[in-house]
């Protein structure tokens, strides 16, 4: 099999970040450029993929599979579906804005921090296509390593605890999916993912490894209760890191319930589904209370980002309840669809709310809500996008918060009316706390002489938060390009999810 | 009908506002309103054509997607028109209103720096009315429905530098996202049933809903269409304003006056109302919502009105009498009266618009003074305004032949005439709420037109310290000598088209909007329900002459002129009667001045709990409980384990030795036990 489009997709990023380094911090002229056109490559040959890409199928295409470690039959296997491709392009198109975000903001040692963020990019997306559970994993621990650098190095002052937090955090999760995965590989003989859907497993198994599964993604999402890593990590971590947490690491956790979780361990899933979505209410309701009385911004957006993953992991689960409750399939997809769409959006919104604090941070080196006022007196461009992303955040129909969260809603009735009614709690929390900050950062009269001294957007910043704009628009005007997509693949795996492994 | 046609009507207000707002400065001031002002008058234009054409044309109602927006598990969600006469209707009001309020503005704006950006949001509005009346599904109307909200948000907060206004925006968007709430559910129900977010087929299965029951707990269930329909409702709360959920409408005067008119009382709050009416075929099937709707509206009409009577800003006056002839409207709903809603509705959006710009007027000739106690005898000064606003005035209490007239005294009847739960507590608030309206109506026009002149000081002061700063400031309103001018043409004009609608309009229209089956399919009653066709049997004829001239034998009348004559004697007549009377009423006084203390209860109870609330989850759950005792718990545990870990580890030989010597004497001790 020779090199395929999905092996330059994960390749291409690491081999010019390895470029970027060896360039070194001396020429970071031709660093910065080398890394702007690899970004940009990359996001033109994942739109090919977009292009080449066979709707109406769930087969994987793309497919790559060649001998890794032949001692334990680990194959370098790559593939991608319905559900992976959304992510992959938005992994490849989140990375622009953040190599564009940095050029001349990152003072201390540029050069390795374009090479940490195109390395993650290439693993990031490894993360999404490998077929190969074991590779899966790899790619999956390797991506902890530039972003545990990216934290510990251009972060905050309290780096070190937060870094340590969210490496413990996730590594403590993904040590017992590693544990799931070689229990699972002895049964079955192969680490291939589908070869785990086929594999037989009996109730008591399935507990286990679906225990393992949630504490690995759960972590990851995060869902409440194994979420504070996150707001800590958020707020030491440079703007580019922040974005790429929130827009891409985040969705890794939702990632693996569908791709893992659903059709490894059906049943177990079937019977927890209480517990999956209890914790994912919790997070909608708890966390918009926590959300609205942050005084730091980037914790209010990353409790904010919580409580909308929380719609991700309600929206992947409720197919049990609704086929408990209605005895069919029909809204379970709706679910997922909804789930799906709003990992994107997420990804897009909260990616350009992190942007926008960094446009404030790089002038007044705070984060503080307390510290601004009034700042549309003297940003005007800067305040109308800042507005309309916190628009989105909170949901506005015409952009793409919206979609994902009003499906979800939808479904979410057809499982039970009190999921309906604690999920729909967003409108008003989710309004609450994010316009809140926009009263106080952005409206009033120029609070104090710092906020009077600041400068709008220049040229680059409104560009990164322009094309953003757009995408989040585009999405919420039009987003039947992207459930066409999904929609096969989405079916199959509400079929997958269904079908219970147990002997009748 | 041509499809394209009707895009042009939505869209076209949608590209002035793009080309205002995005390209403000390239087309200047004069470019942002020419773009707009023409985008909205072809677009009502065309209106007029489609109402034409249903009417008179023998055109038939167009219902189809414009596009796809997304299809999941089998749900279509689409972008659609349903153009019957109730959405005609609507539209031509939208698109006149704002075609008014579009022209009024280059007078009202014409020193503001936010000029285009003004014109933009304006212009967005009428877009995301039209696209919300003219929607044939839910995904929409809720668009439309979110979409007014926003642009309602960006107008109050207009001038952001002021608190008051970005408070105000605030608290107007939170308390519609409440309604909001309960509008989504609403909609998910619907979809829970038919599988669809066509209008088409949830009125198909509302008699089948009906019979459903939805299950709450384990034990316990409800009618599923009673609760379908009181979540809907909920939505329509929060958008026109009822009680509870009325608290943000008062506050957002904080927003130019234009909108004032505009936005918070021709149209955006008819959201409501218009929503109402369209579910007709869904409500008409659950008494118990259709009862709570008649209270909450009672409620509103009688208690909101009486807050009209204390308040001194001529701003807040028109708002706290909107708020009360919204609740007048959601009366007429709850007694199934759809089209008597949709009637006020159209002749409140006149008149109600024209007593707002002429506020507006007073405003601008007041140099931004809204308090009328520095008022008085303007009607010398400004005799357009005064006339225009006497007409506004007298439609608005129901005189018999202007055009409030026709629509309110239907109501009256039309609750009189109903025996549904509730309805006796609703003629009370309603014949109540006529010598109310007339009252708070003629205390301020009295207060601001007529009487001693209490302004000389006001403007004085304001001439004075005009001289520097901003000496352009006021080249159109023309002032000088301390007293208030009428304001230009641009201003005028617009009053008197808003003023020929207010009289003539109710007349023109009556019989064929109540009893001549005009609306068709559009709104749907039950036979038994239908108190509007019995009050067109009890008519002679159908006809305005006849039923203006049976106004003047009816309670209403005689409780309006009523209103009127009190209103005269406190205000004009012996205005120290007015004080005595507030000092033996104190605490009615304070009550309602504190406006019954919804919002301090709003702002001491609810966001004080609240921010508790999320305080509490946050330092005791979030920071104590889980980062203090699990996660940074296990980790010094973890380092407690370790300490004592490197205590043995102390790199010295004997100690090694030692424990050597222990582990082996443990292990052999074991072993020995074992087999002993």
């Amino acid at each position: 099999m020779q090199f395929g489009l999905l092996s330059v997709l994960i390749w291409l990023p690491i081999a010019a970040g390895i470029l970027v380094l060896l360039l070194g911090e001396r020429n970071i002229r031709a660093g910065r450029w080398v890394a702007l056109v690899a970004a940009l490559a990359t996001f033109a040959i994942s739109i090919l993929a977009y292009t080449g890409f066979r709707t109406g199928t769930a087969d994987f295409q793309f497919v790559e599979r060649m001998a890794w470690i032949p001692s334990l039959h680990a194959t370098y296997y790559l593939g991608l579906d319905g559900i992976t491709l959304p992510l992959v392009l938005l992994t490849t198109f989140m990375t622009i804005p953040v190599v564009i975000a940095a050029w001349t903001v990152i003072e201390q040692r540029p050069a390795q921090y374009y090479a940490a963020f195109l390395v993650m990019e290439g693993l990031m997306i490894g993360v999404f296509s490998a077929m190969d559970s074991l590779l899966f994993y790899f790619f999956w621990e390797a991506m902890l390593i530039p972003m545990f650098l990216i934290i510990g190095i251009w972060g905050g002052p309290r780096r070190v605890y937060a870094t340590i937090k969210f490496f413990l955090y996730t590594f403590l999760g993904s040590v017992l999916m590693l544990a799931a995965l070689i229990y699972m590989y002895v049964q079955a003989g192969d680490y291939s993912i589908a070869a785990f859907q086929r594999l037989p497993l009996t109730l008591m198994e399935q507990r286990w490894i679906f225990l393992a599964f949630l504490l690995a993604f759960a972590v990851k999402v995060p869902m409440w209760p194994v979420h504070t890593w996150l707001p800590d990590a958020h707020v030491e971590a440079p703007t580019g890191g922040s974005v790429i947490l929130a827009a891409i690491m985040l969705k890794m956790g939702g990632y693996g319930f569908l791709r893992f979780s659903l059709p490894i361990t059906p049943d177990a899933s079937h019977e927890l589904v209480w517990l999956v979505v209890g914790m994912s209410l919790i997070a909608v309701v708890y966390i918009g209370f926590v959300a609205m009385v942050q005084a730091d911004m980037k914790k209010l957006i990353a409790y904010s980002s919580i409580a909308h993953m929380g719609f991700v992991t309600l929206g992947s689960f409720m197919i049990y309840s609704i086929v408990a409750n209605t005895g069919s399939l029909k809204g379970a997809v709706l679910g997922v669809d909804g789930a799906m769409v709003q990992m994107i959006s997420h990804g897009l919104v909260s990616g350009a709310l992190f942007l926008c604090v960094g446009v404030l941070y790089d002038r007044l080196h705070s984060r503080e809500i307390s510290t601004y006022g009034g700042v549309v007196n003297v940003m005007p461009k800067f305040a109308a996008l800042m507005v309309f992303f916190c628009m989105a955040n909170a949901g506005l129909p015409g952009t793409s918060g919206f979609v994902g969260e009003f499906m979800v809603i939808i479904a979410a009735f057809k499982a039970s009316f009190w999921y309906s009614f604690f999920a729909a709690l967003t409108l008003i929390l989710g309004a609450a706390y994010t316009l809140w900050m926009v009263k106080r950062v952005v409206f009033g009269p120029v609070a104090n002489a710092k906020v009077a001294s600041l400068t709008d957007m220049n040229g680059r910043e409104s560009l990164v938060l322009g094309v953003l704009a757009v995408a989040v628009l585009l999405l919420g005007l039009y987003p039947a390009p992207l459930l066409n997509i999904m929609e096969a693949s989405v079916h199959h795996l509400v079929t997958q999810a269904v079908h219970s492994k147990l002997p009748l | 009908m041509n499809p394209n046609l009707l895009l042009a009507i939505a869209l076209l207000p949608l590209l002035g506002a793009i080309i205002a707002g995005l390209f403000g400065k390239v087309v200047g001031r004069a470019g942002a309103h020419t773009v707009t002002i023409l985008g909205v008058a072809v677009s009502c234009a065309l209106a007029l054509d489609v109402l034409y054409g249903l009417v008179w044309g023998g055109m038939s109602s167009y219902n189809a997607p414009v596009y796809t927006w997304l299809v999941s598990d089998g749900i279509q969600f689409q972008v659609g028109f349903l153009v019957d006469k109730l959405t005609a209707l609507m539209m031509v009001v939208v698109t006149f209103v704002s075609l008014c309020v579009h022209i009024y503005t280059i007078g009202y704006m014409a020193d503001d720096p936010g000029y285009q950006r003004f014109f933009s949001y304006i212009s967005l509005f009428t877009f995301s009315m039209l696209m919300l009346v003219m929607s044939n599904n839910f995904m929409q109307l809720f668009f439309g429905w979110e979409a007014v909200g926003l642009v309602s948000y960006l107008l109050i907060g207009f001038w952001y530098t002021r608190p008051t206004a970005v408070f105000a925006n605030f608290k107007a968007f939170i308390v519609n996202r409440v309604g909001d709430f309960g509008f989504v559910l609403g909609i998910a129900g619907i979809v829970y049933y038919t599988g669809s977010l066509n209008y088409t087929d949830a009125f198909a299965a509302a008699p089948t809903i009906a019979t459903q029951l939805l299950p709450m707990t384990t034990h316990t269930s409800v009618e599923a269409l009673t609760l379908i329909c009181i979540c809907l409702f909920v939505g329509a709360m929060g958008k026109s304003a009822q009680v509870p959920l009325h608290v943000w409408l008062p506050d957002s005067m904080e927003g130019p006056t234009p909108i004032s008119a505009l936005i918070h009382a021709a149209t955006m709050v008819t959201a409501g109302i218009f929503m109402v009416a369209r579910m007709s075929p869904l409500f008409e099937y659950s008494e118990t919502a259709l009862s709570f709707v008649l209270v909450i509206g009672a409620t509103t009409a009688f208690f909101m009105g009486l807050l009209g009577v204390v308040a001194n800003d001529i701003k807040r006056v028109v708002a706290y009498s909107t708020l009360s002839q919204l609740g007048y409207m959601t009366v007429a709903l709850g007694v199934s009266a759809y089209s008597g809603a949709i009637f006020h509705l159209m002749t409140h959006a006149f008149f109600k618009a024209l007593l707002f710009l002429a506020a507006g007027s007073v405003i601008i000739g007041m140099h931004h003074e809204q308090d009328m106690r520095k008022m008085g005898g303007l009607g010398k000064y400004m005799p357009w305004t005064a006339v225009t606003s006497w007409i506004g005035s007298l439609a608005l209490i129901g005189t018999p032949f202007f055009a409030g007239f026709y629509s309110k005294d239907t109501i009256i009847e039309a609750v009189g005439e109903s025996h549904r739960w509730g309805s006796g507590y609703a003629y009370f608030c309603v014949l109540g709420g006529v010598f109310i309206t007339a009252l708070y109506t003629f205390r301020m026009l009295f207060m601001t037109f007529h009487g001693k002149e209490r302004f000389h000081e006001t403007l004085a002061a304001h001439d004075h310290g005009h001289g520097h700063g901003h000496s352009h400031d006021h080249d159109d309103h023309g002032h000088g000598g301390g007293v208030p001018h009428e304001s230009p043409w641009v201003v005028r004009g617009p009053l008197v088209a808003l003023a020929i609608p207010s009289v003539v309009i109710g007349a023109m229209t009556f019989k064929s909007l109540l009893h001549g089956g005009f609306f068709g399919n559009a709104i749907f009653v039950l036979p038994g329900n239908d108190v509007v066709a019995r009050l067109g049997e009890e008519l002679h004829q159908p006809m305005w002459l006849d039923f203006a001239l049976k106004g003047f034998t009816g309670p209403a009348f005689w409780l309006s002129l009523a209103g009127v004559v009190t209103a005269w004697v406190f205000f004009l007549w012996r205005t120290s009667w007015a004080d005595a009377a507030a000092r033996v009423l104190a605490p009615l006084k304070a009550l309602l001045e504190n406006k019954f203390f919804f919002d301090w209860f709003n702002e001491n109870v609810v966001c004080l709990l609240a921010r508790l609330l999320g305080q509490g989850l946050w330092r005791g759950g979030d920071q104590l409980l889980i980062d203090g005792a699990v996660v940074n718990g296990s980790a010094a545990t973890v380092g407690w384990f370790g300490g004592v870990l490197r205590y043995l580890q102390s790199g010295y030989l004997y100690t090694y030795a030692f424990w050597t010597i222990i582990g082996l004497a443990v292990l052999l001790g074991w072993f020995l036990v074992r087999h002993v």
